[in-house]
């Protein structure tokens, strides 16, 4: 009778491997364990066995029976899945045509990157405050030790309101205007449009400043250096090389020019750093004494740096843009690249 | 500032290359745009001896050359006449190449063969002599190349002098900031001469009247001189850092000034009424012409040199001479001219005349006082030297007003450390400080002293002293660190916040962020319509701008805008959309004008990209301005928001346009641009819509607290009616009527269809609303339900006159 279930199951088996369509599984299926199927009929002359084999002959037939039904099931839900599958793929679109809805619109280079200049130093605890455009020539030079009639005043040419109204040169009179108001510890950050009479493809009468300045006791030029160079580094790479060298602003001292390796040629010397492998980027200085005296600040007490950029030479920098007026021609083909 | 390699040299000894020089002065403050290297104009020209001359067979005015370049000669036809045997002369080779883009060939003149050409200067460019040959000294290395053996090449540095270093505006001082840095020393040049004759102070007199303009006024005079060309190495130097050479006086007068920074002036003695000179302010409106022979109108705060008893100008102090007493080629005796004027007088006079001359550069920046007279005995002597005449005894020097320089600024190590952050010994301090030529004493209190030299006017404090301890000892060198943080600070800015929330609601909506400048054009105000009296015409003016178009302040957005659009539609970019936010200036007859922040937007052209999925036609409207609009509210909860129709901004279309309100304000506008406008603009046959809002009244909107409403749990019943209604009747009006009844079980209400066509009378619409009832606590029962909404639809045709469609009422 062992004999007889194992051949009934290679027989079986065989089939199940030559069927193709679900009636064939089906058919096999009621032919070896339907009520009148082949295993049934064999599971009959399970009584007239030895009494010791019965219980042998009886796990086999279910293991047969299990098996059997498992395989067939199995292929029938193979068949099913598959024609389902079949139908879907005839409902088959083109992915590749263009998707639907209007296209998010993009961030005016200049916003991008005042944005992360004022993010980098929000990290740093500095507060982001704004002032008037058109200003006093007070605020825009005397309190910040440009006298008239003082050849530093040729820094910055200048669009005149009246006699002692201007275009702001600089954002630096909001650097004033916040030191009246406060006393220290001062850590501000003085973004804005500043006016300049100047075009040509590297100026345009209108440009975006970010200016920053810390007072506190203790300041010195190495956190000056500390500040501005976590800065760069944040924003040009952390491997950015620069460099501090003296300069002149009227309302620091010492001031420096910052310059870093050129991002295009990586300081060998190309078009963009005039050959000379560095790249101006930002001025700076610890805060003169003549500029805290006009706010009646101590300068026997507290010391403090100031910083200054323009926001559209470094987006040049960033984007490779050669031509600062495109920023204000507002070409749709220009805007869509940001 | 150009400064020649070559001339720096006759000061100091530098091993640097040019490069290391430009790096190194970069590095100290004073930047290097460039480094230049010129060379003369010629090629291929070498130091030749003549050997032997001879007639020309066939030409009476040639002659046949046998030259030598030490090993190998060649034979030269020639046409001047000033040549012999033995003389050291500028040979060109064939190949050589020579000022004009010439090419020396071998060739055959007259039947004779020439291999190469002997030069004059003038062929060479070196000089104004076209007569004979140039004749070399007899110590040239024969076969060398010409420039090298002349010494004409030269490296200019081109050089960014800040306004605080005047001292460094001259060779003497550049080789002193180059000492500074690499411990060499400055040769300053040896001034002696010999003085002849009459003393000065019999022949001529100076008299200042006005001591506060200028202290002190120095003169001497040359007589008997020969006005003539100055020699190659004076022009050579001068034309190396952009000066014209004129003749041997004049060039004097600018070589001195770029040796010492001193401005020089010569008179013409002869010219000089009186013979004497009077300072003295100009009269208002008096009239001068000036050495470029320009009539120029002076003010009263002009400071001027005159002659005579002070009436007549012969210069504008510090800043140019007059023609009347300019030095001619028949010169013979002059005055020369050493001052100090007030810098921000000569400032001031120099900009108003828009005169802006070297010598004013350095005036108003202020030059050495004590090296007055010393660049004016170096000037006398150079005179004296290369135009053969003689000084006169003794010199005038009219100090009237002592000019004050600064001594003992005090000076606490501790305290330049503090400001620098280092650890720098007090005696490297003082190290550096007397390399830059101060005088650097204790006061026995563990302070310095500090007198600086007088050519120093930038430095007077203790801060100046510490730039300068910084610079030399080498920003590189100071150690960096971070501040540490203090309490109060870093408060986030809810204006930018807002700001920056918009620009992402917009750019959700496809709309790219635009910039346009403050400035625009006064036209604006009437393309766009503006009446007389509207607040958008109260514009501040620029007193020098760029152009009209860019005159005035703008006081709206949408013009800008608009030219943005037709900027782009001339590009080919015909669909836009575009929002941008700024600052907007009216003149309220105030010292400053009102500034306020506004936020714009214009759509133009289709809807979307035109893709696959949509139809041509997809024309953006006023509704897809106004979408954005309401979003934008609702984004910023900000409930009370209305658009009240019949709005009187004359650039928008009349029937198309609305106020945007809230909290019972206008605080902007929406609406089809007016077609006039669009006209006006050139961009005819193209809709726009635009908004502007006031961005200060939208930060102070209240806006609704967010706060957690559980999910409805019972079921809403709607009801659909169609509302036939007079066209004039706006959809808001009836909503506004059932709203205000406040029924509790009123969930929502919305207009879901508008149409006009059959079905509908002429002259009406039919507006589909739903209303969508629900309670809180209950199921509704349609009984319920019919009961409020027949009250709220019979209010409705109660106000409005409606008719209900496919219902009979």
């Amino acid at each position: 009778m062992k004999e007889a279930l194992e051949n009934l199951r290679r027989k079986a088996d065989e089939e199940i491997n030559s069927a193709k369509t679900g009636g064939e599984f089906l058919g096999i299926k009621t032919r070896y364990l339907g009520r009148k199927g082949l295993l049934t009929d064999l599971l009959r002359g399970l009584k007239d066995a030895a009494p010791e084999e019965k219980p042998v002959l009886g796990k086999l037939s279910n293991d047969i029976k299990k098996s059997l039904l498992e395989k067939i099931e199995k292929a029938l839900e193979d068949i099913e899945s598959g024609e389902k599958h079949k139908f879907l793929r005839e409902e088959k679109i083109d992915v590749t045509l263009p998707g639907r809805g209007a296209r998010y619109g993009q961030l005016h280079p200049v916003t991008r990157v005042e944005g992360e200049i004022c993010d980098i130093f929000s990290t740093l605890g500095f507060s982001v405050i704004e002032g008037p455009e058109v200003e006093l020539t007070y605020y825009n030079f005397e309190a910040l030790n440009i006298p008239e009639d003082h050849p530093a005043r040729d820094i910055h040419d200048t669009f005149y309101v009246t006699d002692n109204v201007v275009l702001r040169t600089h954002t630096s009179p909001v650097q004033i205007r916040t030191m009246e108001k406060q006393s220290p510890p001062v850590r501000i950050l003085s973004p804005g449009k500043v006016y300049r009479p100047d075009s040509d493809i590297s100026h345009t009468p209108m440009f975006h400043q970010v200016e920053g300045l810390l007072v506190d006791e203790n300041i010195t030029f190495g956190d000056l250096k500390g500040t501005l160079t976590f800065f760069l580094r944040q924003m040009f790479g952390s491997d950015t090389l620069l460099r501090f060298r003296p300069s002149f602003f009227p309302f620091t001292e010492p001031s420096a020019e910052v310059d870093i390796q050129c991002v295009m040629c990586r300081g060998s010397g190309c078009r963009v750093c005039g050959h000379s492998g560095w790249i101006e980027i930002l001025g700076c200085g610890m805060v003169d004494p003549e500029v805290f005296k006009t706010v009646h600040y101590d300068t026997e007490k507290i010391s403090g740096f100031a910083f200054g950029l323009g926001v559209e030479r470094i987006a040049m920098l960033k984007y490779g843009i050669s031509d600062i007026r495109l920023f204000f021609e507002n070409d749709r083909r220009f805007l869509e690249q940001f | 500032m150009l400064v020649s390699l070559k001339w720096l040299r006759d000061y100091i000894d530098v091993e640097l290359s040019p490069e290391e020089i430009a790096g190194k002065l970069t590095m100290a403050g004073l930047e290097v745009d460039s480094v230049n290297r010129i060379s003369p104009d010629f090629s291929g020209v070498v130091v030749a001896k003549i050997l032997s001359v001879k007639p020309h067979p066939n030409a009476d005015k040639l002659s046949l050359c046998e030259v030598s370049t030490g090993d190998q000669t060649f034979p030269v036809v020639c046409g001047a006449k000033n040549i012999s045997a033995g003389d050291i002369v500028p040979f060109a080779k064939v190949g050589a190449t020579i000022p004009g883009g010439y090419t020396i060939k071998s060739s055959r003149l007259r039947g004779e063969i020439s291999e190469g050409m002997l030069c004059s200067e003038e062929e060479l460019g070196t000089g104004e002599d076209a007569t004979g040959i140039m004749m070399l000294p007899d110590n040239l290395t024969l076969g060398e190349d010409l420039a090298v053996a002349l010494d004409l090449e030269d490296v200019v540095l081109e050089i960014s002098i800040t306004p605080n270093r005047p001292d460094c505006l001259s060779m003497t001082g550049m080789a002193r900031e180059i000492a500074a840095m690499t411990g060499g020393e400055v040769r300053h040049p040896d001034i002696k001469f010999e003085e002849k004759g009459e003393n000065t102070d019999t022949l001529t007199s100076v008299k200042i009247l006005d001591s506060n303009l200028c202290p002190r006024y120095t003169a001497r005079l040359i007589k008997n001189i020969e006005v003539r060309p100055s020699p190659a190495w004076m022009r050579m130097r001068l034309e190396a850092v952009g000066l014209r050479a004129i003749n041997n006086v004049v060039d004097v007068t600018n070589f001195v000034m770029m040796e010492y920074g001193q401005p020089l002036h010569a008179f013409d003695f002869r010219f000089l009424e009186e013979k004497r000179i009077v300072v003295r302010g100009a009269t208002e409106g008096e009239e001068f012409v000036s050495l470029d022979e320009k009539t120029r109108t002076l003010s009263a705060d002009t400071l001027m040199i005159c002659d005579g008893a002070g009436s007549r100008p012969v210069g504008i102090a510090g800043i140019m001479g007059g023609l009347n007493s300019e030095v001619k080629d028949d010169t013979k005796d002059i005055l020369l001219e050493s001052a100090y004027f007030n810098p921000s007088s000569i400032r001031k006079s120099a900009r108003s005349l828009g005169m802006g001359t070297d010598a004013a550069f350095r005036f108003e920046r202020g030059i050495d006082p004590e090296g007055v007279v010393n660049a004016l005995n170096r000037a006398a002597q150079l005179i004296a030297d290369l135009s053969g005449g003689y000084i006169c005894r003794g010199y005038i020097d009219e100090y009237p007003r002592k000019i004050e320089t600064v001594r003992d600024i005090p000076m606490r190590p501790e305290s330049v450390n503090r400001i620098l952050g280092t650890q720098i010994s007090a005696g490297e301090m003082k190290d550096i400080l007397e390399g830059l030529e101060m005088t650097v004493r204790e006061n026995g209190e563990g302070e310095y002293l500090v007198t600086p030299p007088t050519f120093r006017v930038d430095i007077s404090r203790e801060i100046d002293l510490t730039e300068e301890v910084a610079r030399i000892h080498g920003y590189e060198s100071i150690p960096v660190s971070l501040p540490g943080l203090s309490a109060g600070t870093g408060t986030p800015n809810d204006k930018r916040t807002l700001e920056d929330r918009i620009r992402t609601i917009f750019n959700g909506y496809g709309y790219s962020e635009v910039i346009n400048y403050s400035f625009t054009t006064p036209t604006s105000a009437d393309i766009l319509g503006l009446s007389r009296d509207d607040a958008g015409r109260r514009l501040i003016k620029l007193e020098d701008p760029l152009g009209e178009e860019m005159s005035v302040m703008r006081t709206g957005l949408v013009y800008g805008l608009l030219e943005t659009m037709r900027k782009n539609i001339s590009a080919g970019n015909h669909d836009l959309r575009i929002f941008e936010m700024g600052t907007v200036f009216t003149d309220i007859d105030e010292e400053l004008p009102m500034e306020n922040e506004r936020m714009g937007g214009l759509v133009t052209g289709s809807r979307y990209d035109r893709l696959w999925h949509f139809d041509d036609g997809l024309h953006s409207d006023f509704y897809d301005l106004k979408g954005c609009v309401e979003n934008l509210f609702d984004a910023l909860r900000i409930r009370d928001l209305r658009f009240k129709s019949d709005c009187d901004r004359p650039f928008l279309h009349p029937g198309r346009s609305c106020h945007i309100m809230s909290g019972g304000k206008t605080i902007g506008f929406l609406g089809d641009v007016h077609p006039d406008v669009l006209d006006k603009m050139d961009i005819k046959g193209r809709t726009a819509v635009v908004f502007e809002l006031d961005l200060r009244s939208l930060a102070s909107l209240p806006s609704e607290e967010m706060i957690y409403r559980d999910i409805p749990k019972f079921p809403s019943i709607s009801r659909d009616v169609a509302f036939v209604v007079d066209g004039a009747i706006e959809g808001r009006y009836i909503l506004d009527l059932a709203r205000k009844k406040k029924e509790n079980l009123l969930e929502y209400m919305g207009i879901f269809d508008v149409y006009v066509g059959s079905g509908v009378p002429a002259g009406m619409k039919s507006l589909a609303v739903r209303f969508t009832y629900r309670s809180a606590t209950r199921t509704l029962t349609d009984d319920e339900v019919n009961e409020v909404h027949d009250r709220l639809v019979e209010r409705i045709v109660r106000h409005t006159g409606a008719k209900i469609r496919g219902m009979e009422i």
